[in-house]
């Protein structure tokens, strides 16, 4: 769970520092992030393509981002002349209300859930389960993590940090009559026997939404194992969750997405299975859903489409791509991040639907080296954005509409900046002050307060003798 | 929450300057062209890359190609759709003993445990497929319900190579799929798999954990 509330705040440098004292955590990241790097690049085997498919792609998501209103409008309307049910919510509160009203009018108890990171963002399933109702993880990575009361650790493999002897002990605790082995077929089939008494007994099935056609009035669901297929045809009830900035104008939009999608995110030239999902059963039809909701998701959202710069955030489509190549995320891990989205990307989200000032060392956490963005599939200047924010966190910008804008400022470094700007205003202050900065700065010990910080993983700067200016005075200016 | 709407909407649109709209250069995706033959090796390349098996039949004899499978594996039955195409020309010449044929003619409620528990294999049509990357394209629906692909442990698809496209791209614009679409439209390149524990791949985790593609050569 990420922190509300500033007492509650936990310092990303703490958890950071933490992460990285565990070497098999480390260790797991660090072969799992190999592993994805490798199979990306071998499905890029031409750098032309991948700049056409990613041009392209980013094309097409700016497009879709400037008739945004327009798009979500026609979707709508087609979605509602299929039979499927659309409602709309501000907040994550609403859209959690929402969906329990829905499963509440149909009596629905159980609801078996696809993978959706939208729903980790609500906090779905701890909501449906203070109201009494069992919202069980049905991706293999979501189940293993469940079971363990954790949350994700990656947006694509969510399980990522934990290894199979870890597996094999949760699964031989904590499922029933199951034997303890590190076999990754048995323990899969284990999962399988499991689950798929769950999809047959689900009142209802909850998913997200990779792409949403206006055009159509359809939801693209990409997969591999199958278990969004059966959390949307088995039970009689599909609850579909998706953010407002999913939807594009055409089916033939939603090609181009897909190939760099997978590509991007698994190094798969293609998934297991691509489902198009357009009405609720038909009159002649023998299965599906006899009925389709859809619950389409603001949290912030808007408020980064308003900025022209910040709007670019909703581009992603959700690849993680710059997490596997992030030389931050690859040492400590998702969980350091404590947010829904970790990584690069949820470096600039999380500030954004939280405030800028919420765990504020988080934008600070980068060294803007840039991998991100150059992996990125629509092209998303991650750094960029990560400059903007630290700006927005310690500024007070008219016409900036940052959430908690100016809040992340601390009283230690405003009294830094008051003193520099003090000193600089004053020039015989400032020539008392390097004065004595040059004769005695090499005197200052690498461990005292505020110096520390930096000489901790840094050899302490020795300052000159002599400052440039008394050099010039003494010595004339050399214009060659 | 039509209040939601509104607002959202509102805000949505006060912030939209309209820009110039971005070009697309679709170039990319109709680099890649092959000839009838070639899509049927370079599809049955792709699928096989993920555990998909392939049994190979001519325009007469698929039926007894997908019969003798079924003999072979010992399945008890296959599940079918009676009214699709497929369905029918396979139960025009299925002999009555071993593998039984079971039709899928009753909404699932009146089977589902049946289903989930007792069927062995489901049999399916396609619409078509994907060279570039291998896959299958199904439409299912009233004759081809949507779980005969997803619920049995084997999903048996037929498939003619004159079906096969260059990519999604050219398989979208096909089928036309563009303007309006089936209540459910589906693109599998393989079985079930997952790599969530360790990147270990492993097949079959929800879905069918075997996936056959039965290729009728009918390019001559």
């Amino acid at each position: 769970m990420h922190a509300k509330s500033s007492e509650h705040e936990i310092l990303f440098r703490d958890s950071a520092s933490k992460a990285l004292l565990d070497p098999q955590l480390r260790a797991n990241f660090r072969r799992a992030m190999d592993g994805l790097i490798t199979k990306r690049r071998n499905q890029f085997p031409d750098p032309g393509d991948l700049q056409d498919l990613r041009h392209l792609s980013t094309a097409i998501r700016s497009r879709s981002l400037l008739a945004l209103p327009e798009l979500l409008e026609q979707f709508e309307a087609n979605c509602t002349k299929n039979g499927i049910q659309v409602h709309w919510a501000e907040t994550c509160e609403q859209a959690n209300e929402l969906i329990l009203g829905i499963m509440q009018a149909r009596g629905a108890k159980t609801l078996v859930k696809g993978k959706s990171m939208v729903s980790e963002e609500m906090h779905l399933n701890a909501y449906l389960e203070a109201h009494g109702i069992e919202a069980l993880e049905s991706d293999l990575g979501e189940y293993i993590i469940q079971l363990d009361g954790e949350t994700p650790s990656h947006i694509i493999m969510p399980a990522i940090h934990k290894n199979k002897d870890q597996i094999a002990r949760q699964f031989s605790q904590k499922i029933k009559d199951a034997k303890y082995t590190e076999d990754v077929d048995e323990l899969t089939a284990m999962a399988r026997r499991v689950l798929r008494q769950k999809f047959l007994d689900a009142d209802a099935g909850l998913s997200g939404v990779n792409f949403a056609v206006a055009e159509t009035g359809t939801l693209c669901l990409v997969e591999n194992e199958g278990n969004g297929r059966m959390s949307t045809h088995v039970p009689p009830l599909h609850i579909a969750v998706m953010g407002l900035e999913k939807v594009v104008a055409r089916l033939e939009d939603v090609v181009p997405l897909y190939a760099i999608l997978t590509r991007s995110a698994t190094g798969q030239a293609v998934s297991t299975y691509f489902n198009l999902i357009t009405a609720p059963r038909g009159t002649d039809e023998k299965d599906g859903p006899q009925e389709v909701h859809l619950v389409i998701l603001d949290n912030g959202r808007s408020r980064m489409y308003a900025d022209p710069q910040l709007r670019a955030t909703l581009r992603c489509i959700r690849c993680g791509a710059c997490m596997n190549h992030c030389p931050v995320y690859t040492r400590i891990g998702g969980h350091a991040y404590e947010a829904v989205y970790p990584g690069p990307i949820g470096k600039i989200l999380t500030p954004q639907m939280e405030g800028v000032g919420v765990r504020h060392d988080l934008i600070h956490g980068s060294s803007l080296c840039g991998a991100c963005a150059e992996v990125c599939p629509v092209e998303i200047p991650i750094p960029e954005i990560l400059v903007r924010l630290r700006r927005e966190a310690t500024h007070e910008d008219v016409g900036s509409d940052v959430l908690g804008k100016g809040t992340g400022r601390t009283a230690t470094e405003d009294w830094a900046w008051r003193i520099w700007a003090g000193v600089l205003k004053r020039p015989a202050l400032y020539r008392v002050a390097t004065w004595f900065a040059t004769r005695f700065g090499k005197a200052l010990p690498a461990g005292a307060p505020l110096i520390k910080h930096w000489t901790r993983t840094r050899t302490k700067p020795v300052p000159a003798r002599r400052s440039l200016s008394e050099r010039m005075r003494t010595e004339g200016a050399n214009h060659v | 929450m039509s209040d939601a709407r509104t607002a959202i909407l509102g805000r949505l649109r006060a912030s939209g300057e309209t820009g110039p709209l971005p070009s697309l250069d679709t170039a990319v995706l109709e680099r890649r062209q092959w000839s009838a033959t070639e899509r049927m090796v370079r599809l049955r390349k792709g699928m096989e890359a993920v555990h998909t098996e392939f049994l190979e039949a001519s325009p007469a004899n698929w039926p007894a190609v997908v019969r003798a499978f079924c003999d072979r594996e010992g399945l008890n039955n296959l599940l079918y759709g009676p009214t699709s195409e497929a369905g029918a020309a396979l139960a025009a010449t299925w002999a009555a003993s071993g593998t039984q044929l079971m039709p899928y003619d009753r909404p699932v409620e009146a089977f589902k445990q049946e289903l989930f528990t007792g069927v062995d294999a489901g049999f399916t049509g396609t619409v078509g497929g994907v060279a570039e990357t291998g896959g299958l394209l199904l439409m299912p629906g009233s004759a081809e319900p949507r779980l005969m692909s997803l619920v049995p442990p084997i999903h048996i698809a037929l498939l003619r190579a004159s079906t096969i496209q260059d990519s999604f791209w050219s398989a979208v614009k096909v089928l036309g799929w563009g303007r309006s679409l089936p209540p459910n439209a589906l693109l599998i390149s393989g079985p079930s798999k997952t790599a969530d524990i360790e990147q270990t791949l492993a097949y079959g985790v929800h879905g069918p954990k075997r996936l056959i593609v039965v290729l009728v050569d009918d390019l001559a």
